[in-house]
């Protein structure tokens, strides 16, 4: 199979303006993933698909992940010109210092697609798509008219993080039931206490009796 | 975060999309809308089919999940690496050994750690004796949904309880074995465990000759089966179906002679390919399956070596692979059961996936029902072969 290096620049050449980068993995597993831009993504996927060589028409897996905004502490080399003594003479020295940096960097959620090839029978090829933040209208294109394996499992992102699938023939929640609202695999979730809270004709009451209780106790503070 | 509107699909985004067939109701034009489920004996559990019916024919069928989901993933985001080995155990029941061989996988990859010689013979000892009854005791589902109550799936069974004493005397438990570690297994078998199971996978070479004869020939079967449910090729491989499903519908995928993993290679097996992509070549395509099952245990079996059956690099408890990520996939029963690890350095996994196969399977379950009748649509599910715990995680 291609490696990744080649694998993008056959993406780049076939797709102008795909806009793909490598992400490297740096764990023993060595799967590195292209970063794809969300504009020309549809086209990418079709590429990936339909080339002959690279023939990927099996997306095995798709999935979301949350990340939420972080620090990055990093090292880099900052060439400064300092003024230092040398030999007693005052001199415009050029110095190359470490410096930690930090960056902050915005939360995204992403989706992850590993694609195999069933004809030629290699992969994985991982690709993967950024929103650009993470509120709660987040769009991405959706690949389910490319690969039809992607129907439910996009659905399912959708219900657990939030991504709206453009595209997407039939984009209702899957796992969690219709009413639900938030989407619960986000870091940020917090459970409710009663899942299934709903009001009740109780509340009135108990409302009206705050109400009246709040009424007495200002009374009393009049008198 | 509950403001997200749903923006119309234009014709042109759908360009391509390899959609159900659209059937138009005969006649009258009337159509009934049937829910059935989530209680019905036939779905295999708390599953929803959305039916809608022109008389007895189905025009339309959307699958309803999530009746069992109980969020697996969030809870492993939660857990240690270790800790979630057990719960691997409860997304498909039938088959705890192949989940966990699936999860551990997953972590070695993630963390580089290697299997003993014999820890990996244990494996695919236990991975193919997994196969073999979950095969089949879906033959026997099979033939109970058809009407033949009891006797295969009785027959089936009775097999399937000497594989899980088996496996309750290697590892404590009937089903939820719990038995795969990070780099190896958990209990070491004695020399009687070993030719015990000899003794098993000789006996089950006469009960599938048994079972074939009961049903292989059966006119009900055939009747009730061919030419039922069909799934083409191209439509098998766009829609990610994989396992026993695909290979019936002629898609020569095998992920133990794709991917190479554990000693898979070193063992001479085929891989049986269906024709027409019909409930019945999915009967045959488990029934040979389970034929070479036999093949692999048998060879297995002969070559189990000493030594460990651990990595002596690998802990288990308190395992901290450094930041990256893998996906890890094993030809489960069912299908491609994979699992995505995304970790940040830390005890637990950041991001925890499972890819599961019988989910992914069920995204043509309406292509292969429309046009039939509803005991047939019963039929077509039960030939996905589901398990809830799987589905909904």
């Amino acid at each position: 199979m291609k490696t990744i290096e080649e694998i993008q620049a056959a993406i780049e050449a076939a797709v102008p303006g795909g806009e793909v980068t490598i992400v490297m993995n740096p764990s023993p597993a060595a799967q590195h993933s292209l970063l794809v831009g969300a504009g020309k993504a549809v086209a990418v996927a079709k590429f990936l698909r339909d080339d002959a060589e690279l023939a990927l028409d099996f997306c095995s897996n798709v999935t979301g992940v949350d990340w939420l905004d972080r620090e990055i502490a990093e090292k880099v080399k900052v060439t400064k010109t300092v003024t230092k003594t040398v030999d007693g003479v005052e001199q415009q020295v050029e110095e190359t210092v470490e410096e930690t940096v930090k960056r902050a960097v915005p939360g995204y959620l992403e989706c992850v697609y590993h694609l195999y090839s069933v004809a030629k029978k290699h992969g994985p090829v991982v690709i993967r798509m950024r929103t650009a933040n993470r509120s709660d209208m987040v769009e991405l294109p959706s690949l389910t008219p490319i690969w039809r394996g992607a129907e439910f499992q996009e659905r399912e992102v959708f219900d657990l993080y939030g991504i709206v699938f453009t595209g997407h023939p039939d984009l209702r929640r899957i796992l969690m039931w219709d009413e639900f609202k938030d989407h619960p695999m986000r870091k940020d979730y917090v459970l409710p206490d009663d899942f299934e809270y709903e009001p009740t004709p109780h509340d009135d009451v108990l409302k009206r009796a705050e109400a009246h209780r709040a009424d007495v106790a200002q009374e009393g503070a009049a008198q | 975060m509950s403001s997200w509107t749903l923006q119309q699909s234009t014709n042109e985004h759908l360009a391509g999309w390899n959609r159900p067939q659209v059937i138009k109701p005969e006649g009258d034009g009337e159509v009934l809308e049937v829910s059935m489920g989530p209680h019905h004996p036939s779905t295999h559990g708390v599953f929803r089919m959305d039916v809608k019916l022109d008389g007895e024919k189905v025009i339309g069928l959307k699958p309803v999940f999530g009746y069992l989901h109980r969020n697996h993933e969030q809870l492993g985001e939660k857990l240690s690496y270790l800790a979630i080995m057990p719960y691997t155990d409860r997304l498909d029941y039938f088959c705890s050994l192949s989940n966990n061989w699936g999860y551990a996988m997953a972590v070695e990859k993630l963390a580089g750690l290697e299997v003993p010689e014999r820890a990996d013979h244990l494996r695919v000892i236990l991975a193919e004796l997994t196969r073999f009854q979950n095969h089949a005791s879906w033959i026997g589902f099979l033939a109970q949904e058809m009407g033949a109550s009891g006797t295969p799936l009785m027959y089936a069974f009775r097999e399937r309880e000497k594989i899980l004493d088996l496996f309750e005397e290697l590892t404590g438990s009937r089903m939820m074995c719990n038995y795969m570690r990070f780099g190896g297994c958990r209990v070491d078998p004695t020399a009687e465990w070993l030719s015990e199971t000899r003794k098993v996978v000789q006996g089950l070479h006469k009960f599938v000759d048994e079972f074939e004869n009961l049903l292989t020939g059966n006119e009900i079967l055939m009747s009730r089966t061919q030419g039922v449910g069909v799934l083409s090729h191209d439509l098998a491989v766009n829609a990610s179906v994989s396992g026993p499903m695909a290979r019936a519908s002629g898609v020569n995928y095998d992920i133990r002679k794709v991917d190479h993993y554990g000693i898979y290679d070193r063992f001479n097996f085929r891989v049986p390919l269906g024709e027409h992509g019909d409930i019945y070549d999915r009967y045959m395509v488990r029934v040979l399956e389970i034929r070479e099952s036999l093949s692999i245990l048998e060879q297995a079996l002969k070559s189990v070596p000493g030594g460990p059956i651990l990595d002596p690099k690998a802990k288990s408890r308190g395992i901290r692979p450094k930041a990256g990520e893998a996906y890890g996939r094993i030809e489960a029963p069912k299908g491609e059961l994979g699992f995505y690890l995304i970790s940040d350095g830390a005890g637990s996994p950041y991001r925890y996936r499972i890819r599961p196969p019988s989910f992914i399977n069920l995204t043509v379950l309406e292509d292969m029902c429309l046009g039939h009748n509803v005991a047939d649509a019963i039929l077509i599910l039960g030939s996905v072969d589901i398990v809830l715990g799987e589905v909904d995680r």
